[in-house]
């Protein structure tokens, strides 16, 4: 018991998400569209 | 004013107006922090770029889709989709267990989907072709007889009716024929196993 609860997980406070991840939902955020017709919300992914 | 410097509330409300270049500096402000917080909590590099991507996509989704509401909390909201995404996670593991491979014990070297390899399928392809051209270089009595057992899966009885012969007559021509094809891999020194 002792040695799983003194167990010291990696040190993990300076990770980083990958840059093609940031990329990503940079991406995804310029292509991600709402348009309002009537009242009605329609979400669009443009290419 | 750079808009390094401006507030949480301010690039947030630059963004919902059309300035993508806000995310960009949110995202640089708070990914070291989001993305530390989903790994304490999963403790996978993957799994945690997965959940990082999902969160700022639902977030992004809330923001065009005027769901937002700015409460000066924009830091604690997002942190709170992380959280949330990370409960899926864990809830949809529980569904269906991962089991993680160690130093000693491969769980591929028990389980296999059953199917032949690359390497394994060329070798069969290969013997395939090999049993055909020796098949092929017997004579033609042995070969049909063998050919309607083999590979129209005929009983003796429908052979001997087919070629007009005695079963034994059909029986003996199996036999030879399969003497002879031992004798033809024995000459050609040809390899017959997987």
């Amino acid at each position: 018991m002792e040695k799983i609860y003194s167990k010291k997980h990696p040190s993990n406070n300076h990770l980083n998400p990958k840059i093609e991840t940031i990329n990503l939902i940079l991406s995804y955020s310029k292509a991600f569209k709402v348009s309002v017709y009537n009242d009605l919300m329609f979400e669009t992914i443009l290419n | 004013m750079n808009p390094k410097y401006l507030s949480d509330a301010a690039l947030v409300s630059n963004y919902i107006n059309g300035e993508e270049t806000s995310l960009t500096i949110i995202i640089n402000r708070h990914q070291q922090r989001i993305y530390n917080f989903i790994y304490s909590k999963v403790y996978d590099r993957d799994v945690t770029e997965d959940i990082f991507q999902d969160t700022f996509i639902k977030v992004i989704k809330t923001l065009k889709l005027g769901k937002y509401n700015e409460e000066g909390k924009f830091l604690p909201w997002v942190m709170r989709i992380a959280h949330n995404l990370v409960i899926d996670f864990f809830r949809k593991n529980k569904r269906m267990p991962k089991f993680n491979n160690s130093k000693d014990f491969d769980i591929f070297t028990v389980i296999s989907d059953g199917s032949l390899n690359a390497e394994a399928e060329l070798i069969r392809s290969q013997i395939h072709y090999d049993i055909r051209n020796l098949v092929e270089q017997l004579p033609d009595d042995q070969r049909t007889v063998l050919k309607m057992r083999m590979y129209n899966d005929m009983s003796f009885k429908e052979i001997s009716e087919n070629t007009s012969v005695s079963i034994n007559t059909a029986l003996g021509r199996m036999r030879y024929a399969l003497i002879n094809l031992r004798k033809l891999i024995k000459e050609h020194n040809i390899v017959l196993t997987n």
